[in-house]
């Protein structure tokens, strides 16, 4: 049986004295694409964030395999991705620089794969223009390359489609599933109809918590 | 599909190092400054100008200056990196580095102390390498710039460790800049008060040994201790945001 990589048993979060969830509970298994649903303000960034482990008002168990997470931090860091809202881009860096110094926390890539991984993002022939330069979709596509060169078992994507045109969203898709197949574990938020075969799903909303 | 047959990615166990991991982060922010040279200048000029306006302002005098321009020096050094501090973590803030410095897996202190390395490079060290020329503006003979210049450069490392915690307690707040400096400047009074009782006492000709120790004594506390309460500071305000 394989173990689930993350496990939440009873979060609750509660912000500006207002109860975003709680009782949440759930796993998030190797092998598996889990869409994160609700409309707008349900907390679907926040619990993203909780789980990443940049937002600490929140009680409840978060286990990172099968052990406290607090306990296990430098693991849990160096096996899980999170790409935010904002991310992490610098406007004056270049594609290469920027995923470079992302990356040199993580492991040591060569310029070469770097390259390799804007390319396969579309950015090719744009490696060595300043971000500012880029357009907010070109941007956003500089983050995503870290997908092609991530060796995080877990990722984190908040609002990965924003910005993002049709063809590179379908390429995100299949990214998504692939990985998935590869037995990595995917936790997705997004307004986009997001249809993989096997797909998890969390619900958050103003009617309660939901699993499916 | 059956969960046992699922193929599973196992965790990676080894990571870059926090010394290479701090290099990288200093070349980041050393990169990033040489792109945008004006803020590189602003608090040199800052200096240069504060510093200029107390012969027009107070008096031109040569006594006068001789007897002040250590401590016109160091409070124009002081306010100079005081107003460099909000663009430390706030740019880093706003396009979503910081979060990705949070989550790398060293040590959160480690990385800020680089940080704050990187800052001190960029607006301290500058400033201790003009001090000289401001030294002889304002009248000091050679003896009292060489001291002037000591303990500027052991003590601007302390103002940029210091700051570093007020700047990153501030950052979720819209206008921090004067609440900065409400919290920060307070902190700065012994660095300030050692700083010019150093030249001071230079200037008398008593021992200064015993200053430079002491202000050596703020360096190590700054460097050993700001780097934490920073890093958690980082923490509320990111969890905040």
């Amino acid at each position: 049986m394989s173990e689930p990589l993350l496990q939440a048993i009873d979060l609750e979060c509660e912000r500006d004295e207002r109860l975003l969830f709680q009782n949440l509970s759930f796993s998030i298994l190797p092998g598996t694409v889990t869409r994160v649903e609700g409309p707008n303000g349900t907390g679907k960034t926040t619990l993203l964030r909780i789980l990443a482990g940049l937002n600490d008002a929140w009680s409840g168990q978060l286990l990172w395999c099968g052990e406290p997470r607090a306990r296990q931090r430098e693991s849990f860091l160096r096996n899980t991705l999170y790409i935010g809202h904002r991310p992490g881009i610098k406007p004056l860096l270049t594609p290469v620089e920027n995923l470079k110094a992302l990356m040199a926390g993580r492991r040591e890539v060569s310029d070469e794969v770097l390259v390799q991984a804007l390319a396969g993002t579309g950015l090719a022939g744009f490696e060595n223009v300043p971000c500012r330069n880029l357009s907010a979709g070109q941007q956003r596509r500089v983050a995503l390359a870290r997908l092609l060169i991530a060796d995080e078992p877990l990722w984190l994507l908040d609002e990965v489609f924003t910005a993002i045109d049709a063809d590179g969203v379908r390429a995100i898709e299949s990214l998504l599933q692939q990985r998935a197949a590869e037995g990595g574990a995917v936790l997705v938020t997004t307004h986009h109809e997001l249809q993989l075969p096997g797909m998890k799903r969390i619900t958050l909303g103003a009617g309660g918590v939901h699993e499916c | 599909m059956n969960a046992d047959r699922r193929p599973a990615l196992k965790p990676v166990s080894e990571s870059v190092g926090p010394i290479a991991a701090m290099a990288a982060v200093f070349a980041r922010d050393v990169r990033v400054a040489f792109r945008q040279r004006q803020d590189l200048l602003n608090p040199l000029l800052f200096f240069i100008m504060v510093v200029t306006l107390f012969p027009l302002g107070v008096s031109p005098e040569v006594a006068f200056l001789k007897q002040s321009g250590a401590g016109i020096l160091w409070v124009a050094a002081l306010l100079s990196v005081l107003l460099s501090l909000d663009h430390l973590f706030r740019h880093d803030f706003d396009d979503g580095t910081l979060e990705q410095l949070v989550l790398q897996p060293q040590p959160l202190f480690l990385l800020v102390l680089a940080k704050t390395a990187a800052h001190w490079v960029l607006t301290g060290l500058p400033l201790v390498l003009l001090a000289p020329v401001l030294g002889v503006m304002v009248h000091l003979d050679g003896n009292s710039i060489a001291i002037l210049c000591l303990t500027l450069l052991i003590g601007t490392p302390v103002l940029s460790m210091i700051g570093a915690i007020g700047a990153a307690l501030t950052l979720g707040l819209r206008s921090a800049g004067v609440l900065l400096s409400l919290l920060i400047i307070p902190l700065y009074i012994p660095v300030l008060i050692f700083g010019t009782g150093t030249v001071a006492a230079a200037a008398e000709g008593a021992p200064v040994g015993g200053y430079l120790a002491l202000m050596g004594a703020f360096l190590v506390l700054a460097v050993t201790l700001s780097p934490f309460a920073s890093a958690a500071a980082l923490r509320i305000s990111l969890s905040n945001s």
